[in-house]
């Protein structure tokens, strides 16, 4: 062992917090380590693969006829309803991994480093809007061989794709919240459902709002995920931003802002 | 250049609670900067807990720490860039390979994307893991993946290193070199702070050694201070009738000069040997008093000894739980 390396007290800045800048590398410096390891483990990329597809094709198929009439006049509403369906799904994942992470040992290392706090959380975070794409180019792609035309064109496809990812995104800062405080990655899964089974089906995902009962209208026009399809489809569709868009992006912030800082301060008083 | 260049470690009474549990409970420790200090200890005496409170892993719930006078919880992240942990479980990436953790971690620590690569390779071959550089961690063996980890820790080259049961698990020769890199550590100025539950691997290495039981500092001194409080060897004696400990105890303290302890397992009087002439007069003494002895045997100090000998009030709490 050459000794060159091994040498203490090299004349060194402290300082007691770290700078956006720095904030900024880490976070990347993390979410590089995540692309490495999705690509070390390229199996667990198995469900934002095949969700999209099998979801796309079945749910095109089933309810096309009974909703729409036919299977092609529901493709401009099913595509961006099973879009913004399958990829917030797949952002719980990044909830259920962030707490098998933590359990390892590395995140020790992570901790005892001089980083911003947030790193680890939002590299991981941001490492997986690569699975977010993949499951939205997915689904497009899956509708557009279905025959779905979007009439908005392909630049406003590409916005509201970046748009679903984004929320996604957002999304995921409330899983990755779950992820740090529960005890085991099967019960990060398990409280995910259960928050976001109703807020994906409880919309106008699937089906027209006026089909359904007064009670439950009301519920899905308040729900976020409403929101968020109606903007998709706008874009898509139609070619048009109107205020669902900004209901969206608005929402997407204020999870952030809120989930964030919590998700934070709930992983720096974690052991 | 620090706040306080004399002291790499100086906490006070720093406590613990987990639930119910008093995992550290009131430890002192002060750490000259360029030595090497051992903490040693039985499994949960509480020496993880005191080092990842020292490290700024877990907040103390009462007392201070310093490192290099910084305060660990006020100036955490300050103190974060004067040391390096190595953890008692590897704390590195086993999905990724010994590069890429390395590279991953440079970049962390401010380098630039040339000079991690630089950094990984020159540390890899410093530790003589270029061979495996590109292996996943999970194919390593348990002596490589700690040397990575060292490594790991030394990328910023801080002035004071945390390693926790460095050796634990490892076959003697890792371990033998394992010495020899701490050793080679100090050499260039960096303190080392180490925990161990072997009592020769603080011998080897450590200037100063803490003893820590249930979470208090129950010992501390240089190896030699504390190797003559427990004698050089220790006289182990069972008794043929059960009746006679305490009898045979009390001529112990009157010839030996030291008081001995109980061992739970069928009666075993355990006392340290300072002078080995002394025994003489301590088997006529046991004579004359007519105790028959039914075994007798001479160790080398080991941990129980050195608690059965320091900690006197453990030793007499423990008799009376099995009396």
């Amino acid at each position: 062992m050459r000794t060159a390396s091994v040498k203490a007290g090299v004349a060194r800045q402290l300082k007691n917090h770290t700078s956006f800048g720095q904030s900024l590398r880490h976070s990347l410096t993390m979410a590089y380590r995540g692309l490495l390891k999705i690509r070390r483990t390229p199996e667990q990329l198995f469900d934002v693969t095949l969700q999209p597809i099998l979801f796309t094709l079945m749910f095109t198929y089933i309810f096309g006829g009974a909703i729409s009439g036919d299977v092609v006049s529901y493709l401009p509403v099913i595509i961006p309803g099973i879009l913004v369906q399958t990829v917030i799904t797949t952002s719980i994942v990044t909830g259920v991994q962030l707490r098998e992470d933590m359990d390892k040992g590395v995140f020790d290392r992570f901790k005892s480093l001089p980083i911003a706090r947030i790193a680890p959380l939002a590299g991981a975070l941001l490492a997986d809007t690569i699975r977010y794409t993949i499951a939205t180019v997915l689904t497009f792609t899956m509708g557009y061989l279905m025959g779905y035309r979007p009439d908005g064109g392909l630049e406003h496809v590409v916005l509201a794709a970046v748009l679903v990812i984004f929320c996604s995104w957002a999304i995921s800062w409330i899983f990755a919240f779950f992820g740090v405080i529960a005890r085991t990655a099967s019960s990060v899964q398990g409280i995910s459902m259960i928050v976001l089974f109703p807020l994906t089906f409880l919309s106008n995902a699937f089906v027209p709002v006026d089909t359904m009962p007064k009670w439950l209208q009301w519920f899905v026009n308040i729900n976020p995920v409403s929101h968020l399809v109606t903007a998709v489809r706008e874009l898509a569709n139609s070619g048009t931003a109107g205020w669902d868009l900004g209901i969206s992006l608005l929402g997407a912030a204020v999870i952030v802002a809120i989930f964030a800082p919590i998700t934070v301060r709930a992983y720096m008083r974690r052991t | 250049m620090y706040k306080n260049n004399e002291w790499a470690v100086e906490a006070h009474g720093l406590v613990k609670v987990f639930g119910d549990n008093r995992a550290v409970d009131g430890v002192d420790l002060k750490v000259r900067a360029g030595s090497i200090y051992g903490v040693l200890g039985p499994n949960g005496a509480g020496k993880t807990t005191t080092i990842r409170m020292l490290a700024t892993l877990l907040r103390p719930d009462a007392g201070s720490a310093r490192v290099f006078g910084y305060d660990a919880v006020k100036e955490s992240q300050i103190v974060r860039q004067l040391i390096g942990v190595t953890g008692q479980y590897a704390s590195v990436d086993e999905s990724l390979s010994a590069t890429e953790n390395l590279v991953i971690f440079s970049r962390l620590l401010g380098l630039g994307r040339a000079e991690a690569k630089a950094k990984a390779e020159e540390l890899l071959e410093e530790f003589g893991l270029t061979e495996a550089a590109k292996r996943p961690l999970k194919n390593f063996s348990g002596g490589m993946r700690r040397r990575l980890d060292l490594a790991a820790s030394l990328i910023a080259q801080p002035p004071l290193i945390f390693l926790d049961e460095p050796t634990t698990g490892l076959d003697p020769r890792t371990r033998a070199q394992m010495w020899e890199t701490i050793r080679r550590l100090v050499k260039t100025g960096s303190t080392v702070l180490l925990t161990t539950q072997y009592l020769d691997e603080a011998d080897q290495l450590a200037d100063r050694i803490a003893v820590i039981d249930r979470g208090h500092v129950v010992a501390e001194g240089t190896v030699d201070e504390l190797k003559t409080s427990v004698g050089t060897s220790s006289l182990h004696l069972r008794v043929e009738q059960a009746s006679d400990v305490p009898e045979t105890r009390r001529t112990i303290e009157q010839v030996l000069h030291a008081v001995s302890g109980v061992s739970s397992e069928a009666g075993v009087i355990t006392a340290p040997m300072a002078n080995a002439d002394l025994v003489t007069d301590l088997l006529v003494a046991l004579r004359a008093k007519g105790i028959r002895l039914a075994e007798m045997s001479v160790q080398k100090p080991t941990l129980d000894e050195v608690f059965l000998t320091i900690t006197g009030e453990g030793a007499k709490n423990k008799e009376e739980a099995s009396a």
